[in-house]
């Protein structure tokens, strides 16, 4: 290939990208720790962290303690506290998957934002496209096929560790997943089988396809309320949030697979988790909450200038900040199922809904076909 | 002890039973038989009766006789018409006889006892909390038992000489004393050393010394002892330790011949007292005062802490090889001990057999001072006698091994805690030999031994004492023993065994007693360490009638032969 | 005894079958909890109000005079259920006139506090009335030494207790113009 100077800045650009990106969600995940524990707090009629404090920001009348009795600063602490910890390693384990499974734990969650559209910027014509690190035609199946490979760090963990409560977690986790995995597919189904009707200009798995089928319209959520619930559901049980945090289960596994681990490998996993409700919470967004799209039949207010880009990020921020209030909110209200209960939830009440429920819009979609006056 | 079924019997009415009781017996002593108490200060079983303290009232009668005819007067039923005494007697001013009457438990007799203890406690100091006798005290646990609980005196109460020194070893706490006269009775029948009285009158009465003299004999303490309150107190024992935290350990007297039978008082490890236990065949219920401070030995500066090896420390084991090698075919000779236990004096005749040593034993005499200090100063000669250690009566000195040396007839001696220089052998003849020496204080000989292996004091140990009348006395061990230090039979017990290479004796007790029981010539034939752990048995001595014995006449203790001066 | 009724458990409705309403219900409980009025106390600045019978630190006490109570009767010692009192019995010596009657105080007295499980059996047996639980509950320390109070640091702790007990007083009255000989 010939040395092309726009290609270098093409890559360099992409490089920047990708570094702002793992950057953002890694410290969209530490404040979502932060998040959780003020919420929880706040709930149980507590007032949470607020004693952390950073020498001279702290000194700043007012803001410095309103930050630090917000916490602001916990993370930065929590994170350090992880790095300072004395690296314990079992004498049991087998080491290189040992090592090896916080990685593999975290890097599918950081991976799968590599396909998610989080805004559109505007050219000087006054066109817009998506910012997305890599826009691909099938960007749901590649999220699909990356984040299960998640569990996989789980599985490992569990296993490397050579002892019972982990080696429990790992096995539920992988059973866990598998039984959600396939509903979640299925409620996916009708919302491509809609978006993707013939004529319709968006691509068939394309999720910049299905923003910008919100635009200006319904959210899918409406559409398809039946499928949005089922993939909410199914994304509690895939990001192993309460309540259906088998794998950790502290009540009857002390832990579950993380039982064994501690210092920073064990901060890798509590990162992940959370990595994985922060790009959990944008694939929900992008999906069913018309991504950076304001409101439902609303047409964007902001310019289509960099403004308008800007805003829409902030828009798309905002709704995954308050899925991951969502996220905790649930976690604080709902007990743990029984294991049992989460399997038969899984195999005999989530994949039967989410089979009539493709039945019907495909019996729908059909429909609409048959009659073009009625298309969307 | 008193003896059921060898006296004659009277039955008596104890609260309506009729129970049996050997008869002349002190009624205080009579009821406590039959499971009741009479309270009682000033009466003690082995003093005379002073009949002043007023606590035992008791109601008592007598069966009636016709003062003309001397018959019997029987009620309408049958039954004999009791004359009960008008008014309360004093249960230890009574001794029983047949077909009396007595109530312990009647009304009146509560009354009386409350009575008395309000009076006691008129003048009573509050001094229960920093009153050495609390937990132990007579007035406590009858003032729980028949106090008001609350004071009716208005008045102040008097105030008293609080330290007053009446001896070398007793303090004296007047405020507390009751006035019931235990100690001045003891010092003029036991202790035959009158010094003490009271002066003034009413409640100003004092206990004093006589002017000019003080309590100073070696019996002293024993009126600490028997003084119902805290007003006798030990000088020494004085606010160190309540006595509620003390654990007892039955124990015998090592002083003398005597053997004395005490209780160890110790906490956690430590000995705070030694007290007598009341024996009625030894000791009743006195010992001396010296014996009481043996205790303190334990922990002296030359006490022997850890084994030695050519006087450098080492371990017990390089220790005991070394004895090994320093016995094994070598020309053998034992100094034993008369302090040593039954059960160590046998094994170490075992180790003389195994090794065809020369056994040698020494005495230690002193002043007999006719009571309980007897004129041999070891515990066990007899029991050298008994296990064959010994088959002459031991002289001071050891002229005998000096003389072997002389010869050039050992290379080895093991000696058990005698000072040979001390026993008139010449320094210099230890020079050319090796000695292994077993004891619990360094002394001349062991700074001079190869080989030195620490033992432990009879509060460390368990074993038994022959005393002067052929009492096989058991003792428990007290306290625990130096650290890494073994008992001396456990060390008797290896050496042995290491020696012989094929017997496999054990170090336990009852095992080493199983063998010295099994000799049929022994006078321990047939016993085990069981039979006498709380009280002695009496041994058959009349094998060693006519052996020179140096103790006198004393408590309990009759002389078999004339002293015969060598 | 009570007769024991059985219930019919009402069949669950469609609704209730889903859970969802009860989920609704539940997010509103804690959502609306998250604006109620903390709970929480900012420890080291705001100290909780103690009741009146709190049982805190043992402590030993002076009596108004300024002389120490405790007479080393060791019953403290004794009743101890976990054996946290270590106490060395000592005599006040002759001269000294403050407390001419009392003879006895401790030498050495030791609370080792990673033992005391303050019951206050010690207060409610102590007949000097010389051992107080006060209000003193943070005691921590780098060793376990540190957290052995001693006689010094008891004393401090408890400083001077006003009270009415003045058994000694009596005594040193009744000695001066009683009818002692
Ligand atoms: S003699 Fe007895 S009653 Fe009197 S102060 Fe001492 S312990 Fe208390
Ligand atoms: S000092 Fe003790 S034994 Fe002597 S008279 Fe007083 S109370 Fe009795
Ligand atoms: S504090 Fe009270 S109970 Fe404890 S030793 Fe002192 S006086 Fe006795
Ligand atoms: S409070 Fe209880 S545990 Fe603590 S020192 Fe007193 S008696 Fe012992
Ligand atoms: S015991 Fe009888 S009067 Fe004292």
């Amino acid at each position: 290939m010939e040395f092309n100077p726009e290609m270098l800045l093409q890559l360099g650009l992409k490089v920047l990208f990708a570094f702002t990106m793992v950057g953002a969600v890694m410290t969209m995940a530490g404040y979502s720790v932060l998040a959780e524990r003020k919420v929880s707090a706040w709930m149980q009629g507590r007032v949470g962290p607020n004693r952390t404090a950073l020498p001279f920001v702290e000194n700043i009348p007012f803001i410095g303690s309103f930050l630090k009795g917000l916490g602001i600063f916990q993370p930065l602490a929590d994170g350090l506290k992880f790095l300072f910890k004395e690296e314990i390693v079992p004498g049991h384990v087998n080491k290189v998957y040992y090592y090896m499974a916080p990685l593999v734990a975290l890097v599918p969650a950081l991976t799968t934002m590599t396909v998610l559209p989080f805004g559109q910027y505007y050219d000087e014509a006054g066109n817009s496209s998506p910012l997305i690190l890599a826009n691909l035609e099938v960007g749901i199946l590649f999220i699909f096929a990356v984040s299960s490979l998640g569990v996989y760090g789980i599985v490992l963990a569990g296993w490397s560790s050579n002892s019972k409560y982990p080696f429990l977690g790992g096995i539920r986790s992988s059973a866990q997943m598998i039984s959600y995995e396939l509903a979640m597919g299925l409620s996916l189904l009708p919302v491509f089988l809609w978006v993707s009707v013939p004529g319709s200009e968006a691509s068939a798995l394309s999720l910049v396809g299905i923003v910008s089928s919100q635009n200006d319209s319904a959210w899918l959520l409406l559409i398809q309320p039946v499928s949005a619930l089922i993939f909410l559901i199914a994304l509690f049980a895939e990001t192993n949030r309460l309540p259906f945090d088998m794998p950790e289960s502290e009540t009857d596994l002390v832990g579950g697979f993380h039982t064994e681990y501690g210092s920073f490998k064990f901060g890798i996993f509590f990162v992940a988790e959370y990595a994985h409700i922060v790009v959990g919470s944008a694939i929900f967004t992008t999906i069913f909450l018309g991504g950076w799209h304001f409101l439902p039949w609303i047409a964007d207010p902001w310019p289509a200038t960099w403004v308008g880009t800007l805003l829409g990020i902030g828009w798309f921020l905002a709704k995954t900040a308050f899925l991951i209030f969502f996220f905790i909110w649930i976690r604080w209200t709902i007990p743990r199922f029984r294991y049992d209960q989460v399997m038969s939830i899984g195999w005999t009440k989530l994949l039967p809904l989410a089979l009539i429920n493709l039945i019907v819009y495909v019996l729908l979609v059909t429909w609409l076909d048959q009659t073009p006056s009625a298309t969307p | 002890m008193i003896s059921k079924g060898k006296t004659d019997q009277v039955t008596i009415n104890l609260d309506g039973n009729d129970v049996e009781v050997p008869a002349g017996m002190n009624l205080v002593d009579a009821v406590a038989l039959h499971g009741k108490e009479i309270p009682h200060y000033c009466y003690h079983p082995q003093l005379s009766v002073a009949g002043n303290c007023r606590m035992c009232l008791i109601e008592m009668g007598t069966p009636m006789r016709d003062r003309g005819t001397g018959e019997a007067i029987v009620e309408e039923d049958g039954s004999p018409k009791i004359g009960w005494v008008p008014k309360p007697v004093i249960g230890c001013g009574t001794n029983v006889s047949p077909g009396m009457h007595v109530k312990t438990e009647s009304d009146l007799v509560t009354d009386c006892r409350e009575g008395i203890m309000e009076f006691l406690l008129v003048n009573h100091p509050l001094d229960c909390p920093i009153c050495d006798q609390a937990g132990e005290c007579r007035l406590q646990e009858f003032a729980t038992d028949y106090g008001r609980g609350y004071s009716r005196y208005k008045e102040r109460k008097n105030v008293k000489p609080k330290r007053t020194r009446l001896g070398p070893r007793v303090t004296l706490d007047d405020e507390r004393c009751i006035l019931c006269s235990r100690c001045i009775r003891f010092s003029q029948e036991v202790a035959k050393d009158d010094v003490l009285g009271f002066v003034d009158r009413g409640s100003f009465s004092t206990l004093t010394c006589f002017p000019g003299k003080e309590l100073a004999n070696n019996y002293s303490l024993n009126t600490v002892d028997i003084c119902p309150v805290g007003a006798l107190t030990s000088t020494d024992f004085r606010f160190k330790m309540r006595v509620w935290f003390l654990k007892e350990t039955m124990s015998i007297c090592a002083e003398s011949s005597a053997g004395c039978n005490t209780l160890v008082s110790s906490r956690e490890g430590v000995i705070h007292r030694i007290t007598p236990r009341r024996n009625d065949a030894v000791n009743d219920s006195w010992m001396t005062d010296s014996g009481r401070a043996l205790y303190k030995r334990i922990d002296s500066d030359d006490r022997l802490k850890f084994p030695l090896v050519d006087q450098e420390k080492s371990s017990l084991e390089d220790a005991l090889a070394a004895s090994i090698s320093l016995l094994k075919d070598k020309r053998v000779g034992i100094v034993g001990s008369c302090k040593s236990t039954v059960e160590e004096q046998y094994l170490l005749n075992r180790l003389a057999k195994e090794t065809k040593a020369k056994k040698y034993l020494r005495g230690h005499f002193g002043e007999d001072d006719g009571i309980l200090l007897s004129a041999d100063r070891t515990p066990n000669l007899r029991g050298a006698l008994i296990t064959g250690l010994a088959s002459s009566y031991p002289k001071e000195n050891l002229n005998l091994l000096g003389q072997a040396l002389k010869k050039g007839q050992l290379d080895t001696l093991i000696v058990v805690g005698e000072d040979l220089m001390d026993a008139k052998v010449d320094a210099e003849l230890l020079s050319d030999i090796q000695i292994i020496y077993l004891g619990t204080h360094e002394n001349a000989t062991s700074t001079l031994a190869q080989v030195v292996i620490p033992t432990l004091t009879p509060f460390e140990k368990s074993g038994s004492f022959v005393n002067r009348s052929f009492f096989l006395q058991g003792f428990k061990q007290a306290v625990p023993g130096l650290a890494g230090l073994l008992p001396d039979i456990s060390i008797l017990v290896r050496l042995i065994n290491e020696l012989n290479g094929e017997a496999e004796l054990s170090s336990d007790l009852s095992a080493v007693w199983k063998m010295m029981a099994r000799s049929s010539t022994s006078p321990l034939k047939g016993l085990s360490f069981s039979d006498f752990k709380k009280d002695g048995i009496e041994l058959d001595g009349s094998k060693w009638d006519e052996l020179p014995f140096v103790e006198q006449k004393a408590l309990h203790y009759e002389p078999t032969a004339e002293l015969t001066t060598d | 005894m009570a007769k024991t009724v059985v219930l019919e458990r009402k069949p669950l409705s469609l609704s209730e079958r889903t859970y969802l309403p009860q989920i609704v219900t539940g997010l509103k409980t804690t959502f609306s909890n998250m604006f109620k009025e903390k709970a929480t106390l900012q420890y080291p600045e705001e100290k909780p109000q103690l009741p009146q019978n709190y049982r805190g630190v043992p402590t030993l006490v002076n009596d108004p005079n300024g002389r120490e109570k405790c007479v080393s009767c060791q019953l403290c010692e004794f009743v101890c259920p976990p054996k946290a009192i270590r106490i060395t019995p000592g005599s006040v010596p002759e001269e000294d006139e403050d407390r001419e009657h009392v003879e006895k105080a401790p030498q050495e007295f030791e609370i080792n506090m990673l033992r005391c499980i303050y019951c206050g059996y010690c207060q409610e047996v102590c007949p000097e009335e010389a051992i107080f639980l006060l209000d003193e509950y943070s005691s921590s320390g780098y060793t376990r030494e540190e957290m052995i109070n001693n006689k010094a640091k008891l004393y401090e702790l408890g400083g001077t207790l006003p009270d009415k007990h003045y058994k000694w007083d009596k005594k040193k009255d009744a000695e001066v113009e009683g009818n002692a000989h």
